[in-house]
């Protein structure tokens, strides 16, 4: 839908470098000069493993939804390429920290997806350890997580540790204040961090447009750190420019910032409908530029996997699918007393307090048998 | 501009338009006001996210960009600390925005521009400047939302001079009260209750001789008397025709309406009535408005009262995950369990 306000913007013919590619849509392996990427097959399906999968998982937490198992559910489909080729340029030892949408994020980084199930369903507000996958919890506030993982990545150097934190966030969230500030307090500290944006083109009904003046990654420019764009729906192009981006961030070079581009094919969330702001001939047109398409037929036409092994992923990913549906369905009511819980670290006189009194308050349904 | 509290009864019965009576949805009410408000003065601004072709995540903007144009209905960036320090400027200009706060969660970005700028500058121009900023937030849980979509942040405004805290419980309310917050000249922070959103009310199209801060006594009572404002008013309804028909009890209900400022002389005249004060709301009533009015009546009403004020209300914890929440809100048995109670002394 082209509105009235969207064609007087100077969005379509500002100026934009060509984003990083590697991998065409139709699947042909090209050369960038200052990006290079050596993948052996095994690699390359291991990618393509990672992005179906995602993609199943996503697609059981839209349904999951439908059917009234989860409050909400924000998919990432569309966006299985920037996820899985960043969060595959992660090492042990380097932190994520994700916004809300990154679950094939969290999927590559060993993340149990019933824990971000769990979050959607209302069961919990995270709960997982961000140490044991060096896995941040998500981040609703659109844009605070981009502060957070520029402290921590002050504090990776300050330690004189060897990795680098990432942090995921999206085309809107460049508009916070919290945003800009994570991209000078980075600059100033040459603190090892990576801002890797998923510009998705939408934030809820809004286009980039209305965020922007000028193409996002040349935000850096100002704070004085390089920014790139990179085809987000090439994975291969993720990989590489974020694996370089990370070697920067973990050699003491500072922080860059990476624009994903890249297109979000379903609603905002479940709970949206996007026909109400944005025309089917835009989502046909970044149809064509799936991300997993792609690489199958890169990989076909390479002959560096076959239909067998495409099946067999396929299959792999509906099990996991299954899987998650049933301990979903049969995942437990939380206990009410755990409202008060975890509260404070050091303890808190007024929660045991008013702990005590919901327990008895429960305690006397029980006696009369409820009111 | 000044508000209009003339009443319509004070003027010849033959100069009284007949009540233009409606029925419509406590969303669709504030829609509709924000329309009426912007066709009756040309300054009145709406800005936030999606308020545009979206008409907001709950619809509450529908159709004014298609009405009134992106120059009066403004998408604007992601960024609440923009949208409310440009909508000050604005003001400062001449003009009325009316922000829209896509949730409760999310205006603390902005709470820096609210309490530090909005909120003192009057005061700081010794009066010359102006601004007359609504801040309009859909706040509460009960709606099976994920982490900061359901929290009650009232308090955190009304503790500072300068901001007036209203928040409507019906149709007829949500229309009238944001009518009179936006012709008023001070900045108004008006809570939404977002599950009362799809509730069905009258709307009479004649303005109401209520003032914006006066509170309103829907149910008269003699035993105790229940205190709520935004969505818990149904809660206190519902827990007094309870009470009453399983008890025997008569219970008084006042719709508080405004937390700031205060409307202390109804509610000082319901508990002289009463003698016993119940005050619900889904906020933690830790330094909750409940604390405020307990403190208040204590000094004002000690003699009258047989039992001390209770308070129903959220923990000192954070909002919990939706599958809690109905043992974290002031539901009907934690009501009922605190007129039991207020009813022992
Ligand atoms: C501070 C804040 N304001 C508003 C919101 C409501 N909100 C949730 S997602 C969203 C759009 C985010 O867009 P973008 O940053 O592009 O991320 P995407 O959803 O496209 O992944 C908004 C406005 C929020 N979560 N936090
Ligand atoms: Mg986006």
């Amino acid at each position: 839908m082209e509105s009235a306000d969207r064609e007087k913007s100077p969005g379509s013919t500002r100026e934009a470098a060509a984003p990083v590619q590697l991998l065409t849509p139709d699947g042909r392996r090209v050369e960038h000069p200052e990006y290079s990427i050596d993948v052996s097959p095994e690699e390359l399906r291991g990618l393509y493993r990672d992005m179906v999968l995602a993609r199943r998982v996503d697609a059981e937490g839209v349904t999951l939804q439908r059917q009234g198992e989860l409050a909400l559910w924000p998919s990432l489909l569309g966006q299985e390429a920037a996820q899985v080729g960043s969060a595959r340029a992660v090492l042990d030892g380097d932190h994520v920290f994700p916004s809300y949408r990154d679950h094939g994020v969290a999927l590559c980084r060993g993340v149990d997806p019933l824990a971000l199930l769990a979050m959607f369903r209302g069961v919990s507000n995270g709960g997982w350890d961000p140490e044991d996958h060096g896995f941040h919890l998500y981040t609703l506030v659109i844009g605070s997580q981009t502060l957070h993982a520029t402290g921590y990545a002050m504090g990776m150097a300050k330690d004189g540790a060897h990795g680098a934190a990432v942090v995921y966030f999206g085309d809107g969230a460049t508009s916070q204040g919290d945003v800009s500030e994570a991209f000078n307090f980075a600059a100033v500290y040459d603190a090892p961090v990576v801002f890797f944006c998923q510009n998705n083109q939408w934030a809820i009904s809004e286009p980039t447009e209305k965020q922007s003046r000028v193409p996002l990654y040349r935000r850096a420019d100002g704070f004085g750190l390089p920014g790139v764009r990179v085809d987000g729906n090439d994975v291969l192009a993720c990989l590489a420019v974020t694996r370089a981006a990370m070697q920067r961030a973990r050699c003491g070079q500072g922080p860059t910032l990476v624009e994903a581009f890249t297109y979000r094919m379903g609603a905002h969330t479940t709970s949206d409908d996007p026909t109400r702001y944005r025309d089917s001939a835009e989502v046909a047109h970044w149809a064509a530029k799936d991300p997993i398409a792609r690489l199958r037929t890169h990989l076909l036409d390479t002959a560096h996997a076959d239909q067998a092994f495409l099946d067999e992923v396929d299959h792999t990913a509906d099990q996991a699918g299954q899987r998650l549906r049933a301990l979903v369905r049969s995942m437990p009511a939380p206990d009410p007393h755990a409202i008060f819980d975890h509260v404070y670290a050091d303890g808190h006189s007024l929660v045991d307090e008013e702990r005590a009194q919901f327990a008895r308050y429960e305690a006397s349904f029980a006696e009369t048998g409820g009111n | 501009m000044t508000l209009l509290t003339t009443a319509p009864a004070d003027l010849a019965p033959a100069l009284v338009p007949p009540p233009a009576t409606r029925t419509l949805t406590l969303g669709k009410a504030v829609n509709t006001a924000l329309r009426d408000a912007m066709a009756a003065d040309p300054k009145v601004l709406v800005m936030g996210e999606d308020v545009g072709r979206l008409g907001g995540v709950f619809r509450i903007t529908d159709g004014l960009y298609e009405e009134f144009g992106p120059e009066r209905v403004m998408d604007t960036p992601l960024a609440e600390s923009g949208i409310v320090g440009t909508a000050i400027g604005l003001a400062l200009r001449g003009y009325r925005p009316v922000v829209e706060i896509q949730f409760d969660g999310f205006v603390f970005p902005g709470y820096d521009q609210i309490v530090t700028q909005l909120a003192k500058m009057h005061a700081r121009s010794l009066g010359k400047v102006r601004v007359p900023v609504v801040i309009r937030i859909p706040y509460g849980g009960g709606i099976g939302a994920v982490e900061h979509h359901s929290e009650s942040p009232e308090a955190l405004f009304a503790h500072v001079a300068g901001l007036k805290v209203v928040s409507p419980s019906d149709a007829q309310d949500a229309y009238w009260m944001l009518r009179q917050a936006i012709e008023g000249d001070d900045p108004v922070i008006y809570f939404e209750p977002k599950r009362r959103y799809y509730e069905q009310g009258d709307l009479d199209t004649t303005r109401p001789t209520r003032p914006l801060h006066g509170a309103r006594v829907l149910r008269q009572g003699t035993d105790a008397t229940l205190l709520g404002y935004g969505p818990t008013v149904k809660t206190c309804l519902a827990a007094a025709r309870v009470a009453e028909e399983e008890d025997g009890r008569s219970l008084e209900v006042i719709d508080l309406r405004s937390v700031s400022p205060l409307d202390f002389a109804s509610v000082a005249a319901s508990v002289r009535r009463t003698r016993r004060l119940v005050v619900v709301h889904e906020a933690p009533v830790f330094f909750g408005a409940g604390a405020e009015i307990a403190a208040r009546v204590t000094e004002h009403c000690f003699h009258h009262l047989e039992a001390p004020v209770l308070r129903v209300g959220g923990y000192h914890a954070p909002y919990p995950p939706s599958r809690l929440e109905e043992d974290y809100l002031p539901g009907l048995d934690r009501v009922l369990h605190a007129v039991d109670h207020v009813m022992s002394f």
